[in-house]
């Protein structure tokens, strides 16, 4: 035990208990850091995986001022019930435009991962609007305000350039672009060819079923695309990771 | 460190730090505490070696076990569709509609569609099936493509009026608001109210009827009987999917409607498209 009654010189010495308790932090500080700078790296490539159109992008705001992640996670699990019930379990990639990611932690709701395209806008509209209309035993709150309050871009470009900040490739071309893709992609009678060059697989459409642009547009927008940017027909995922 | 100094009262050695002339003792830790953590000190390491575990540059090292999340579940999806094989091989190579005379794959394909059902469908057509305004009661005989096993079938498969399908249902009826003034309109309503014998004005219905047959009969027929091979509802049969008050007749006919079903084929099995179709038919309105 001669080693290990050593301590006394360390607790007798201040600077030297100082700078070896430093030593100790720099370990453990490095063990968790160091594998963050190569976070790149352990994100499996996956084709179609874009950043969110401004509309989308704006939706996502609202999903996350509403606190939706409150109750609906955004996180299919690979286990064989997630995967029959809500489709394909999620990858990094399908989240790594995400700031913050939304892969919640609870679901009191379901899980919306790959909710995009599995109901109509209409759907959307009557089940945000008043829930228990169409699934009598929901405990959702309702959200019809959102289809009373109209929305600018007004901050969009801001918003995507703080993206772009934290990492989202957006183009400048993107960001230019980004008030008349906010209005077109809720416009299927406007010129929206340019907007889904850019986003592509954008869902066009008058979401809401009223003039002008709404959180509700925004919000479904957002719901829509969620988790059909992998195309899974195409694509299989390294079944070691 | 004053070794071998022992305390009076207890016999135990000191640490041989003093306040005030009060000694501190130094009382080892119980050696089953010791033990333990020594032992998860060494199961953490063999573990870490056994498991994927240490973060390095491109991923995390791999274990020697070989254990792997994806693997699992892609086993545990594989032993479950080996343990139904025989029978989802049947319910693959059916007529589907054969498929109600032959009980044994009828019971199974009924009680998987049932679960797929509740998974996907039930958000839109409830969970017990009988829908909701805008969305249509499955329990009934009221079909608005077809009620028949290979009607239903491709209506799940395609869906209706979506973008995601090319060969999805399509029909969209006019808002007749653009083309018909108000009064017309609500003559036409209550030409359509008149249909399902509800009590209405003669006087109003007869001028509608003649509009009626001008504007809408093309699509639902000169009875108002619907055609299924577009879609166009039976407006005689008191059975509505938006409502057959006047109000929302009027709503109805100015503004039209638009009922979207999503393609499932690309996003159900085979076998549960023809699953859920075989459930959706055993409800009770299959033709």
């Amino acid at each position: 035990m001669a080693f290990i009654d050593k301590h006394a010189i360390l607790e007798k010495s201040p600077t030297l208990l100082l700078v070896a308790s430093l030593l100790v932090v720099t370990v453990g500080g490095i063990v968790e850091i160091a594998p963050l700078f190569w976070l790149e790296n352990t994100i499996e490539e996956v084709e179609g995986v874009r950043p969110y159109s401004p509309l989308e992008l704006t939706g996502r705001d609202i999903y996350v001022r509403e606190g939706c992640y409150v109750c609906h996670s955004q996180m299919i699990r690979p286990m064989r019930d997630e995967v029959e019930r809500y489709g394909h379990y999620s990858l990094a990639a399908e989240s790594m435009y995400d700031h913050p990611f939304q892969w919640g932690s609870k679901r009191t709701g379901p899980d919306v991962a790959r909710v995009g395209g599995r109901y109509s806008d209409a759907w959307h509209v009557d089940h945000l609007s008043d829930p228990q209309s169409v699934v009598p035993e929901s405990i959702m709150p309702k959200y019809a305000f959102l289809k009373e309050t109209p929305i600018k871009p007004t901050h969009t470009q801001a918003l995507m350039k703080t993206h772009r900040f934290v990492g989202v490739p957006y183009t400048d071309e993107q960001i230019e672009a980004a008030e008349t893709d906010f209005r077109v992609q809720a416009d299927p009678d406007a010129d929206y060819d340019g907007m889904l060059e850019r986003y592509p697989g954008a869902a066009v459409s008058n979401f809401d079923g009223q003039p002008g642009v709404s959180e509700m547009d925004a919000l479904i927008a957002y719901l829509q695309v969620l988790g059909t940017m992998v195309d899974f027909s195409t694509f299989t995922p390294d079944a070691s990771r | 460190m004053s070794k071998g100094k022992k305390d009076d009262v207890t016999g135990q050695s000191t640490t041989g730090h003093s306040w005030d002339g009060i000694e501190e003792l130094n009382t080892p830790l119980p050696r089953w505490w010791l033990w333990t953590l020594y032992l998860c000190i060494f199961w953490g390491i063999l573990y870490t070696i056994a498991y994927p575990a240490w973060p390095m540059v491109s991923g995390a090292t791999k274990g020697v076990l070989g254990w792997s999340t994806r693997a699992n579940v892609a086993a545990d999806i594989k032993d479950h569709e080996g343990k139904n094989a025989d029978l989802v091989t049947a319910l693959l190579a059916t007529d589907m509609d054969a498929l109600p005379a032959d009980p044994d794959l009828n019971r199974y394909a009924t009680a998987r569609g049932g679960a797929v059902f509740r998974a996907n469908c039930s958000q839109c057509h409830g969970s017990g099936a009988a829908g909701a305004k805008g969305y249509p009661n499955l329990l009934d005989d009221d079909w608005l493509w077809g009620g028949e096993m290979a009607d239903i079938e491709y209506t799940v498969r395609h869906g209706i009026r979506n973008d995601q399908d090319g060969d999805a249902r399509y029909s969209q009826m006019p808002a007749f608001g653009e083309m018909l003034n108000r009064a017309e309109i609500a003559a036409v309503v209550e030409h359509v109210v008149s249909l399902s014998n509800a009590e209405y004005d003669a006087e109003l219905a007869a001028t509608g009827a003649t509009l009626f047959a001008d504007n809408c009969a093309a699509c639902h027929g000169e009875t108002g009987l619907g055609d299924r091979a577009q879609g166009a509802p039976n407006l005689a049969d008191a059975i509505w999917l938006y409502g057959g008050d006047r109000a929302t007749l009027t709503d109805t006919v100015t503004n039209a409607r638009f009922g979207v079903m999503p393609a499932w084929g690309p996003r159900l099995t085979e076998a549960d498209v023809r699953a859920v179709s075989a459930y959706v038919h055993g409800l009770g309105g299959g033709e």
